[in-house]
């Protein structure tokens, strides 16, 4: 069969500091991570190569998560592409929001390493 | 949170840039004409800061940001009108904030009660909001969840209930097997603009050459379609995902080149499938270890177009990890730009300046090895001569790059200009606007961190005595507020900073009689105008008539040109009486190394910057001329330039003294005047590295720096600008003699055959 | 049918080029050496393809663009025009104006050939 492949992630924030314990805790669990920060940076990086899974902050300059998220689904080829959205625990609204953009699913921040790591692999395996 | 607070210097970093970005726009903050990028902007940081330190469990920190982030949501959401006593708060704001992160830094708490009197402040200017602001109270009910099949989800995180179905289906739906192994499978979505038709473009001819490439499967969108009444049939609706399987060796580029036309107005996304490796039988056992783990695109057997970017920092997978890692202390930062995230790491700035002392020491090895060289009767050694050329090149390459990398933009310097300018509009009672431009301009990080001093006096000055009172300006028809402007270029292999203000410009009369008072002047002597401006650089000079608070007593003109001219640079000025003065600082690209020629006369050799030399040429007698009184000339280039002996300007004996019998070296300054310089011979073209004659001798007039030749002599590095204003004082003329403004030199003999260790 | 292209130039070497090329490739070709001449042979024929040069005497290429999206028949007529490396202002203007594509000055033969080739097929 196939030889097991790494998965590729995209995580977007236009926090450095988030970005690096982003793709910190996923690189030790065994994932490739890209990053990007803003939203218009990771339309090009998803263009530019095949992600498995994109995790993006809601509040980013440029582009923010939101129409990040709806202009991913917008696009054929990508209906299938999990999407996961970093949110401030209280925050229901944005929650709704995001799933009516077509997200995944969401992960509180700041976050809990062993948390992100069973949303990814539950989301993209 | 063990693992992960090995990213909190990255932390402390980021938040000191975002405290500076959230300065700066606050700063820019008015009242009239709010820019709500700019609040956005503002927002952004201080929620990054406040969303960091959670992780990290600075409590209080988080507490404060959040009082603070809740009135900037307040203001985006246009709830709080923008007041200066607003604006005022959130700077104060912002200054408590940069404390908080300063005490979670030393790992102390913050002294309580030290928010008290800011958080209510911003509570205060909450309640302007008429009712608690809407972020913090209850939310609007959310939608009804319309998900069939229930969240899965706890507190921290959680996935919609029917997300993952449809994933899974749209994941079916899709063409499930790869493509067989050496060809690639790309997924091309172009949306051509609608008028796409009216410039002559036709997409059926892309979509057949995209066929033309490999099998392409086509599938044409109708969403956007109008109905049939509102159809224009001139405009275009339609757009196309293309599935191309193409052999490897189909780059990119190929499929770039189909839509070459109309790529930057059309929508084209280009995703490449990389295909699997095509070896499956033996499983490599070399991919288990976690350490270094090459991803798939960089297996060896996948095509290299395959999954070829326009963009690489992004894209490109990485194995070990440059990932964070501690940051160093004082690292030189700079290196990440806007858009894409290119991968950066931090330095300690002592390890560079290590190394760019070790290429300066490599570029004088190599010109001494290439002195010896040149002794060798030329067609000897001959593999020896062209390798020590090759050296030279990747000496020179080594050298740009080791300098780019303390390149520097001087916005670092620039963004504390406004809060500078709002401290002293607010200290002088006047009002002023800063304009900056040119913030990217990049010069070695030396000469960036030396630039703070002398700007602010400048700027200081500017506001202080350039600038009119509000109301003088009104009368004489002026806008309330000046204007300083602050700019920085490239101009000749050097960097021209300059401040000018639309103010009263500079007041001759008063300067003029100053400089006579003092004694620095002759009175009845006659200068010209652009001559009693620059009177203000001299030593002991200062025409305030009061000591004002703002500029004080003795930090005048004559002490900014002095740390300007330690650096190699100059400083000049241009004023116009009622409309405003113009201060022009002309600087090195870098302190490091510069591009020479060495020229002889006498006994002594010279280095002049290549940037300065136009040309050289033996003049002919009829080429020369004197005027009457004045100076000799010479026709160069269809312009009559002055000529300069430079051994009677140094007072250098046994020189050509005739043009004709050695050499003129045309020369130009960075304001375009030009020379001719009366050399013996013209010896090459070098690299040299500059050491400071201020900082190991004194200062001279003419001469910019020292340098040490392969030969172990000392060469003085030319300052043309220089060369004009002594050759126009000391009148180098036929007369000859003269006071010649620059002491001697020092006799040759105690400077040659010494290499001295700086 | 052989496609017609409209060759517009004030240099007759670069006109002679042009119309060896294309008709080699079996194109038919015909000439005109300015914008004014070129109008007026658009408007009494019919063309698959324009190509000119920007810089004309009586009636510059940017014009003669202008002029030709003007005309009905020509509204979707493909239009190339030459331009040198350096000149993004001219090459921006000419797209504003309706052109279709362009070809670097100066060029070879069969990059002459397969910008035509892309803009009009075969």
């Amino acid at each position: 069969m196939e030889p097991s492949v790494k998965k590729k992630i995209l995580t977007v924030d236009d926090s450095r500091t988030m970005r690096d314990m982003v793709s910190f805790t996923l690189r030790a669990a065994g994932y490739d991570v890209v990053e990007a920060p803003d939203g218009q940076a990771a339309m090009t990086a998803i263009a530019a190569a095949k992600v498995d899974l994109v995790i993006t902050d809601l509040n980013m300059p440029v582009m923010d998560g939101l129409t990040l998220i709806r202009k991913l689904r917008a696009i054929p080829t990508h209906r299938s592409l999990p999407i996961l959205m970093l949110t401030t625990e209280a925050d229901e609204k944005k929650k709704a929001e995001g799933r009516s953009a077509g997200a995944t699913g969401w992960i509180v921040k700041p976050f809990n390493p062993d948390k992100l790591v069973s949303v990814v692999q539950k989301v993209c395996g | 949170m063990d693992d992960l607070s090995r990213f909190k210097q990255t932390y402390f970093d980021e938040s000191a840039e975002l405290l500076a970005v959230a300065e700066a726009g606050l700063l820019r903050l008015s009242p009239g004409d709010v820019d709500m990028d700019e609040v956005n902007a503002i927002f952004r940081a201080v929620h990054s800061i406040k969303g960091g330190g959670g992780a990290f469990g600075f409590s209080d920190l988080v507490a404060f940001s959040h009082e603070f982030e809740t009135v900037m949501d307040e203001v985006r959401n246009s709830a709080i009108p923008v007041t200066t006593e607003l604006v005022d708060t959130l700077i104060r704001a912002n200054d408590v904030l940069a404390q908080m992160l300063a005490y979670a830094g030393e790992g102390v708490d913050a002294p309580p009660g030290a928010t008290d009197d800011t958080v209510a402040a911003l509570r205060h200017a909450l309640a302007a909001s008429g009712g608690g602001g809407t972020a913090s109270a209850a939310p609007q009910t959310p939608p009804p969840a319309t998900s069939a099949v229930n969240d899965d989800e706890d507190d921290e995180a959680g996935i919609f209930g029917d997300a993952m179905a449809a994933i899974n289906a749209a994941r079916d739906s899709e063409a499930p097997s790869p493509p067989p192994a050496d060809r690639v499978r790309w997924t091309i979505v172009f949306r051509p603009k609608s008028d796409l038709l009216l410039s002559g473009n036709e997409p059926a001819y892309m979509l057949r050459a995209l066929r033309r490439l490999g099998d392409a499967e086509i599938v044409c969108h109708l969403d956007d379609l109008p109905k049939l009444a509102d159809l224009d049939a001139e405009l275009l609706h339609l757009s196309w995902t293309i599935t191309l399987t193409a052999d490897a060796e189909v780059g990119r580029e190929r499929i770039d080149d189909v839509f070459e036309f109309v790529a930057d107005e059309c929508d084209i996304q280009i995703t490449a499938d990389a295909p699997l490796p095509a070896v499956i039988a033996p499983p490599p056992k070399r991919d288990a270890p976690p350490n270094t783990p090459p991803a798939l695109s960089e297996s060896a057997l996948v095509p290299p177009g395959a999954t070829a970017a326009k963009t690489d920092g992004t894209a490109k997978p990485r194995g070990a990890g440059t990932n964070g890692g501690p940051g160093t202390n004082g690292g030189s930062g700079g290196g990440e730009h806007a858009g894409l995230t290119t991968h950066t790491i931090r330095v300690d700035l002592d390890k560079i300046d290590r190394l760019v002392n070790m290429v300066g020491e490599m570029v004088i090895t190599q010109a001494m090895i290439a002195e010896h060289l040149r002794d060798v009767p030329p067609g000897q050694f001959q593999e020896l001569q062209e390798g020590l050329e090759q050296l030279a090149q990747h000496t020179r390459e080594l050298r740009e790059s080791v300098m780019s990398i303390r390149a520097q933009p001087v916005s670092s310097v620039f963004s504390r200009m406004p809060r500078l300018v709002r401290e002293c509009a607010a200290l002088t009672g006047k009002e002023v606007q800063l304009a900056t431009s040119g913030e990217n301009t990049e010069v070695d990080k030396t000469v960036v961190e030396n630039l703070v001093d002398p700007l602010t006096h400048m700027i200081r000055n500017s506001i202080d005595h350039g600038l009119e009172s509000p109301d003088e300006r009104e009368r004489m028809g002026k806008p309330r507020a000046g204007t300083v402007h602050l700019s920085a270029q490239h101009r000749s292999g050097r960097i021209v900073i300059e401040v000018t203000d639309d103010g009263r410009g500079i007041n001759r009369a008063k300067v003029l009689s100053k400089a006579i008072e003092k004694g620095l002047v002759q009175p009845g002597a006659s200068m010209t105008d652009e001559e009693i401006d620059h009177l203000i650089f001299l030593p002991g000079f200062s025409t305030a008539d009061q000591v004002s608070n703002l500029s004080g007593r003795g930090v005048g003109m004559d002490v900014v040109r002095r740390n300007i001219s330690s650096l190699g640079g100059r400083i000049g000025v241009y004023s116009t009486p009622g409309e405003g003065s113009r201060f022009v600082l002309s600087l090195p690209l870098t302190l490091a190394v510069l591009d020479g020629m060495v020229i002889s006369v006498g006994e002594e050799r010279f280095v002049l910057p290549l940037t300065n030399i136009v040309e050289s040429l033996r003049p002919k007698p009829a080429d020369l001329h004197g005027l009457v009184n004045k100076c000799d000339v010479i026709m160069a280039r269809g312009e009559y330039v002055r000529l300069v002996h430079l051994h009677r300007l140094f007072g250098i004996p046994k020189a050509i003294d005739d043009a004709t019998k050695g050499l003129v070296v045309l020369v130009e300054t960075e304001d375009g005047s030009r020379l001719g310089l009366v050399v013996d011979e013209v010896l090459g073209q070098q690299q040299v590295v500059i050491k400071s004659l201020e900082s190991n001798f004194r200062r001279l007039d003419g001469v910019a720096a020292a340098t040490i030749l392969g030969d172990g002599r000392v060469a003085l590095i030319l300052d043309v600008a220089g060369l004009r204003e002594m050759s126009r004082h000391s009148g180098d003329s036929a007369s000859g003699g003269g006071r010649s403004p620059a002491p001697a030199l020092p006799a040759p003999k105690s400077e040659s055959r010494q290499r001295q260790t700086v | 049918m052989a496609k017609t292209i409209l060759s517009v130039d004030d240099s007759a070497s670069m006109r002679q080029m042009v119309k060896l090329t294309l008709s080699t490739a079996g194109y038919q070709v015909v000439e005109a050496a300015d914008g004014r001449e070129a109008l007026a042979k658009a408007k009494a024929g019919a063309f698959n393809m324009v190509l000119t040069d920007l810089n004309m005497p009586n009636m510059d290429g940017l014009s003669l663009i202008r002029e030709l999206r003007g005309l009905p028949a020509y509204r979707g007529v493909p239009i190339v025009f030459l331009t040198t490396e350096s000149d993004a202002g001219k090459k921006n203007e000419a797209k504003a104006a309706g052109a279709t594509a362009w070809i670097v000055k100066p060029f070879q033969q069969d990059q002459l050939l397969g910008v035509v080739r892309k803009v009009i097929g075969a």
